[in-house]
């Protein structure tokens, strides 16, 4: 099967198409999840908001697709999967904050810990660095979640050979209040599976 | 039926070096930098040693940024170079760019549009965002979707422009040498910042004796850390070693580093040229030149080289004076003559991606 997970700040979640209510939303939503569901990885806390939607939305993907330990998850510690993931906004929301540190001659800050997250393809290299994917990572920014873009990417990325799995998706979070994570799984061959039904409508 | 290759049609740069791909690989092979030291740029309280294309030198066309302006700049002139039809629905243009224009927040979806739509496009228009390995991962999206049919043309342009944003924070980093960059070298003290935008125009097809093509290319990541280079150099070796797959390295005329002169950069990739088995191979860095150009530095030095091979040249790599890697690399001081017709582009970034890219020119 395919697997899938979507998650929001409304405090939507949903894995393989099972619906898990949620009383938390915006960003103690992201805590409560990673502290059920992952509690292992520390790192989680020294995130921004966007790779903590997308770190915690990949943890719910891949224990789907296995469960137990991380290092036996497949694709483990090897090149064959890539993490090509697809947004709008990219790291806009950790811009504006690290922007805040600069912005005043009198109180001039400038922060390392954020400046490090002001690339939109960090997230790639988290996912990476939790499940050891030494696989292709990349990030395109799009104006909108654009089906039939994003699935001649995913196509022309497992059809060039070096990656027989893609972990892919869409990811907004243009401030850590705000967010919606749409991720799955694509082998190559590829399965039927259409992404038009997947991805959320065209954002506005 | 033989599946067709990517290959190159026409291509641009416009930095402070020049305007066209030939002025700036004069003023490289004169040996002159764009580097200059800014005591208070835009204000900040460090001085920054920068390499900053003159405002005034670009003609204002109405696009609503500067950032905007520099890639519309270089991407007309590839055009005007490539006999395409650069409205068409079978021509993609994909943006490549880590920041756009951050001074005003402008995202980069909208100057990738304003772009495309400059010349007409109506495609979805793409930007890649892969940190420093942007411009050769942009190339390696476009080769693929070209490769499968997708389209029948992309113009790929890399662009970055700097800003108290990225100063800052490379400020912040430490990362950043008030000298100017030693790529390689034991004295080299970090990385300087840079302005350009690149842009090459590709279409798969045979390639015709002469034409350059792109015959291999590949992403891979460390796996590591975020901000840290691999201690192993494991994306880059495997970004290597996928891109020149069983291609005879002995017809390599070199090797064009990443090569931005921080202590672990450079390490970082001596490593991965070692275990990739390519230490009798010339390798350069043209960072000295152009500084860290960003999102154009996989463009712009990927046709710097194409340049190069083209002059039967290898480019020394400026400043270099004594090996501060723990390999002992075939680094040039002075230029030299070859004969040969193929190098690789490596690229290394944030995120822990590195990328590389094999470029061959087809016999005559």
């Amino acid at each position: 099967m395919t697997h899938t997970v979507t998650l929001t700040s409304e405090g939507l979640c949903i894995v393989d198409g099972v619906t898990m209510p949620q009383e938390h939303r915006g960003q103690e939503l992201l805590t409560h999840l990673y502290r059920a569901h992952v509690g292992d990885y520390p790192k989680f806390f020294k995130m921004d908001a966007l790779c903590k939607v997308g770190f915690v939305a990949s943890e719910l993907l891949l224990a789907a697709e296995h469960h137990g330990a991380v290092d036996q998850r497949p694709g483990y510690g090897g090149s064959q999967r890539g993490v090509l993931l697809f947004s709008r906004s990219g790291c806009l929301a950790v811009d504006t904050a690290y922007q805040a540190t600069i912005q005043d001659p009198d109180n001039y800050y400038p922060s390392p810990a954020l400046f490090v997250y002001t690339l939109p393809n960090i997230l790639t290299g988290e996912i990476a660095i939790r499940n050891r994917y030494y696989g292709e990572t990349n990030c395109i920014l799009l104006p909108q979640p654009d089906p039939e873009a994003i699935d001649a990417l995913v196509r022309a990325t497992l059809e060039s050979g070096d990656t027989s799995s893609l972990l892919t998706g869409w990811i907004e979070c243009p401030n850590p209040d705000n967010y919606n994570a749409e991720l799955t799984i694509i082998e190559a061959p590829l399965q039927p599976f259409n992404l038009k039904t997947f991805l959320p409508q065209a954002a506005n | 039926m033989e599946r067709p290759t990517t290959v190159i049609l026409a291509h641009n740069i416009l930095s402070p070096l020049g305007a066209t791909s030939q002025a700036n690989y004069e003023s490289v092979a004169a040996g002159r930098s764009g580097l200059r030291l800014h005591e208070h740029p835009w204000h900040l309280p460090e001085p920054a040693m920068l390499s900053l294309i003159d405002r005034h030198a670009v003609a204002g066309d109405g696009s609503p940024c500067f950032f905007e302006q520099i890639a519309l700049l270089s991407a007309s002139q590839a055009l005007s170079q490539a006999g395409i039809d650069a409205a068409s629905p079978r021509t993609l243009f994909i943006l490549s760019s880590t920041k756009g224009e951050i001074s005003t927040f402008r995202p980069l979806h909208a100057s990738a549009a304003s772009i495309a739509s400059h010349f007409g496009n109506s495609n979805l228009p793409l930007c890649v965002s892969n940190a420093c390995t942007s411009g050769v991962s942009a190339l390696i999206v476009a080769k693929r979707l070209l490769e499968c049919g997708a389209y029948d043309h992309a113009v790929v342009t890399g662009a970055d422009v700097q800003s108290p944003f990225i100063v800052s924070g490379f400020q912040s980093f430490k990362a950043l040498s008030t000298e100017p960059c030693r790529p390689f070298d034991r004295d080299r003290a970090g990385l300087n910042l840079g302005e350009a935008a690149a842009t090459i125009i590709l279409t798969a097809k045979k390639p015709a004796p002469g034409e350059w093509t792109l015959a291999g290319g590949a992403i891979n990541n460390d796996a590591n850390h975020i901000s840290g280079p691999s201690r192993t150099g494991e994306g880059a070796l495997r970004a290597l070693q996928h891109a020149l797959g069983d291609f005879d390295t002995a017809q390599l005329a070199f090797v064009n580093a990443h090569g931005t002169a921080t202590p672990y950069n450079d390490e970082m990739e001596a490593i991965a040229i070692h275990r990739a088995g390519l230490d009798a191979v010339p390798v350069g860095s043209l960072k000295p030149h152009f500084g860290h150009t960003m999102g154009a530095a996989g463009i712009l030095e990927t046709i710097v080289s194409i340049l190069a091979v083209d002059n039967h040249t290898i480019l020394p790599t400026l400043g270099y004076a004594n090996c501060g890697v723990s390999h002992n690399l075939n680094i040039l001081q002075h230029k030299e003559t070859t004969d040969k017709r193929a190098f690789v582009k490596m690229l290394s970034g944030f995120g822990g991606c590195n990328a590389a890219i094999l470029c061959r020119k087809e016999d005559a």
